[in-house]
């Protein structure tokens, strides 16, 4: 390697040793988050590495993009990707299996590829002089710095991006509105057709959950007058989770009243 | 230490993100992967700007955070929109146009 990339002055031994521990650091949760199976802890790792990259922005000069940085990405975006996580289900956890034959080590050749070129490239690349380092820019403190620039040169770009913004904040709220195909039938029709349909079984409504006197929470199904138990009290998706208790001890001739004597 | 090493930094993650992007199925890990790939140019724009002792990088960097914010959230209703109708949030699911 000819001349390491842009000769930097030596910068403050603080400074190299908080970049060793961080940035490996950063690259294995970076890369754990390729391998990790729930898309859960995968928005874990990503906030470490952000909230890493934010440190580094503050030790390089830049502690108003290191705030935005942790304000707007740990705070804002990873929280509203955690939020579209429970949304959407945290159980959908990825198959990890390829769907297309042949696409990981095909993904991970041309990667090493593209991250050697890009490291040769940065190894062989000079400038011809030593980084300036912003202390000079940010005689003034960071922010002012920024918002000089922000406010003349980058005025118009500025406007642009706040259009860019309402555009998305609106575009987000028509995609995620939801169209009703149907009207939303009423508490009449429902019960129209209730009585309507093939049996008056369920006609005055389903049994509610619970057993009197004894467990009436909604995981337990309601005893029917000959003592069994009645499937329809409980809620089909607690049933689908497996989270409906069995009320056979609850039913007639099997309840164990030894207990409550004893006390 | 050399200022390049947060070059260095930043195409490794950068490449992480990029591999994440192909391999993974799970839309939202997806997703996740090319704020990694946003985030990885955001410290090579602070670190040029370092090099360079002039704020233009950082003022790029704080514009590439805004668009990367625009992104996530409309990026994100239509993920849910897809999930709403195909009950899946696989990228491999919604190949519609395929056939």
């Amino acid at each position: 390697m000819i001349d390491l990339a842009i000769q930097v002055g030596q910068t403050a031994k603080p400074e190299a040793t908080l970049f060793w521990i961080l940035a490996p650091l950063s690259v294995a949760a970076a890369l754990g988050m390729l391998l990790v199976k729930k898309a859960v802890h995968s928005a874990i790792l990503m906030a470490f590495v952000m909230i890493s990259l934010a440190i580094f922005y503050i030790a390089q000069g830049a502690p108003f993009l290191g705030i935005v940085q942790v304000v707007v990405y740990t705070g804002a975006v990873m929280m509203l990707f955690l939020f579209i996580l429970m949304l959407v289900g945290v159980d959908s956890s990825d198959s990890l299996v390829e769907t297309i034959k042949g696409l990981r080590p095909i993904a991970i050749t041309a990667a090493v590829g593209f991250g050697g070129l890009m490291i040769s490239l940065l190894g062989r690349a000079t400038l011809g002089r030593g980084a300036v380092g912003v202390e000079a820019a940010n005689a003034d403190g960071n922010v002012q710095g920024i918002a000089n620039l922000l406010f003349s040169t980058y005025v118009w770009p500025f406007e642009v991006v706040s259009a860019l913004l309402i555009t998305a904040a609106l575009g987000s709220m028509v995609l995620a509105h939801h169209h009703r195909i149907q009207t939303k039938p009423t508490q009449r029709e429902l019960s129209i057709q209730r009585f309507r349909s093939g049996s008056l079984a369920n006609a005055a409504g389903l049994p509610a959950p619970g057993v009197f006197a004894r467990h009436n929470a909604v995981d337990v199904p309601a005893l029917l007058p000959d003592g069994t138990a009645a499937a329809a009290s409980v809620n089909a998706s607690l049933k689908a989770r497996g989270d409906v208790l069995n009320s056979s001890s609850f039913e007639l001739g099997n309840v164990d009243t030894s207990v409550e004597e004893e006390k | 230490m050399n200022a390049a090493n947060y070059l260095y930094l930043s195409a490794l993650l950068f490449t992480i993100g990029a591999v994440g992007v192909v391999v993974r199925r799970n839309a939202i890990v997806v997703f996740m992967c090319i704020e990694l790939m946003l985030n990885a140019a955001n410290l090579s724009f602070v670190t040029f700007s370092r090099i360079n002792g002039d704020l233009n990088g950082q003022v790029i960097a704080f514009f590439t955070m805004v668009v990367a914010a625009c992104e996530v959230v409309v990026g994100l209703a239509i993920i849910v929109t897809i999930y709403r109708s195909r009950r899946s949030a696989s990228i491999d699911d919604a190949s519609l146009l395929k056939r």
